[in-house]
């Protein structure tokens, strides 16, 4: 397949993409990665005038802790992600995450901003993401803006990314102690997207109490699902085997599924139940609980 | 129509091209510089049959264009082969019946060759796991598994 026309740049540096998106305004497209650009437009479902291709700018792939942040450079490859030491010894969520995107092949070109900057709510980032409290810096012709997480997925592949603005940073706040995260997906088979799939980062207080619970859900609706009442639920409870279930129970019901080749929309709901209820069970272990 | 004029490195020798922006790599190399071991199989980033290696890293050239290769060093599976004399890959794939209709082959030699250029000695579900990118409608994994193991085993 063949995808229709488009003109291609490779700017040097990040003011030069800017420019090239500002000129070409709509008609521009961020290429990254291109695992998911480039077979939208193979297929035809999508068409751009202009790609630009972020891939040849130094500087935009790093993972690293500073000033109380891990920080993600946007064009950061997930097989990068993946076998970083830091992330592996810190932060096993975003293991969990990078593992189960696509396939190996894949994850040698698709990068992290790139999976957050798509909007499709199959993706895996957006809700482990959601889960840590992530920050995304947007970079466009005037600077840096920082948006929250939590504001960033709009709708079916609509973000809170300007036309004019590249995805350049992931900041994500480095986890107190008695901290933990797991990412649990539901898939049919490797390179799959997920049926349903649960993100948890939990932080524990001295006596073992919930102090801060983040808890998301992938492709169980238009957009990655922030599941805030089983959150606030847990809050202030000891991580009991009954109090978990209720809220694995609470994120069930934060899910909008629709019917499709992966299930009915009870099945996709009680995969959000069952998933969220390991993924915090994991979460809570890796924090040291039990 | 775009045009753009890159050099690429393929298995050493560098090709002066002139490409549209459209190109897929896998075009660029099997119909413009006709090196056809890389095939094609889904042509949806599924399979992994057109796997090569772009600067060393395994990817599936039907999701890579020819111009994002501009300067940059690709591997493909005519490359394996060294003066008449097979890479280990190769003769483990021979050795072990490690295919049957030969179609993955190519794919699944390049995706190992990487992994055994990171990890000598890879245990089997590190095997399967690298691998897993790259489909064998035959259902032969069993065999593949069997011949990344012989080339590792030669490459110590």
């Amino acid at each position: 397949m063949i995808p229709a026309s488009f003109d291609y740049h490779a700017p040097g540096s990040l003011p030069e993409a800017l420019a090239l998106l500002s000129k070409y305004g709509d008609e521009a497209k961020v290429l990254s990665g291109g695992q998911s650009l480039l077979p939208l437009l193979k297929l035809r479902l999508g068409q751009a005038g202009h790609l630009i291709d972020i891939g040849r700018i130094p500087g935009l792939e790093y993972v690293r802790e500073d000033g109380g942040m891990l920080r993600i450079g946007g064009r950061t490859r997930e097989s990068v992600l993946e076998r970083s030491e830091l992330v592996r010894s810190k932060y096993p969520i975003l293991v969990d995450t990078a593992k189960v995107i696509a396939d190996p092949l894949v994850r040698n070109m698709a990068t992290v901003g790139g999976n957050l900057a798509h909007g499709d709510p199959g993706n895996d980032h957006p809700a482990t993401m959601l889960a840590l409290g992530a920050l995304v810096v947007a970079t466009g012709p005037k600077g840096e803006r920082v948006i929250s997480i939590d504001q960033f997925f709009l709708g079916l592949f609509r973000t809170a990314l300007r036309s004019d603005e590249v995805l350049t940073e992931i900041r994500i706040p480095v986890p107190p102690a008695r901290s933990g995260g797991a990412y649990v997906k539901l898939e049919r088979k490797v390179g799959d997207y997920a049926t349903a799939a649960a993100a948890a980062q939990v932080t524990l207080d001295a006596k073992g109490v919930f102090e801060r619970v983040g808890l998301a859900l992938t492709n169980v609706g238009p957009t990655p699902i922030k599941a805030s009442d089983a959150e606030k639920f847990l809050v202030g409870k000891r991580p009991e085997v009954a109090t978990l279930a209720e809220a694995a129970q609470r994120a069930s019901r934060a899910a909008s599924p629709s019917a499709d080749r992966r299930g009915s929309v009870e099945y996709k709901r009680d995969m959000a139940r069952v998933l969220s209820g390991r993924a915090l069970k994991l979460a809570v272990e890796r924090a040291g609980g039990r | 129509m775009a045009m753009h004029t890159i050099r690429v490195t393929v298995n050493g020798t560098a090709h002066d091209a002139q490409v549209e922006s459209r190109l897929l790599l896998v075009h660029l190399l099997r119909d413009q510089l006709r090196l056809t071991g890389t095939h094609i199989g889904c042509d949806t980033t599924h399979c992994g049959a057109c796997t090569v290696l772009l600067d060393g890293q395994p990817v599936k050239s039907c999701t890579v264009l020819a111009v994002q290769a501009d300067g940059r060093q690709v591997s493909t599976v005519e490359g394996l082969e060294k003066d008449g004399k097979l890479h280990p890959l190769q003769e483990g794939f021979w050795e072990k019946h490690g295919l049957q209709c030969g179609y993955c082959t190519p794919g699944m030699m390049m995706t190992s060759c990487a992994l055994l250029a990171r990890n000598k000695t890879p245990s089997e579900g590190e095997i399967r796991e690298a691998i897993s990118g790259n489909l064998c409608r035959c259902t032969g994994y069993v065999n593949i598994v069997k011949a990344v193991q012989y080339a590792a085993e030669r490459l110590r």
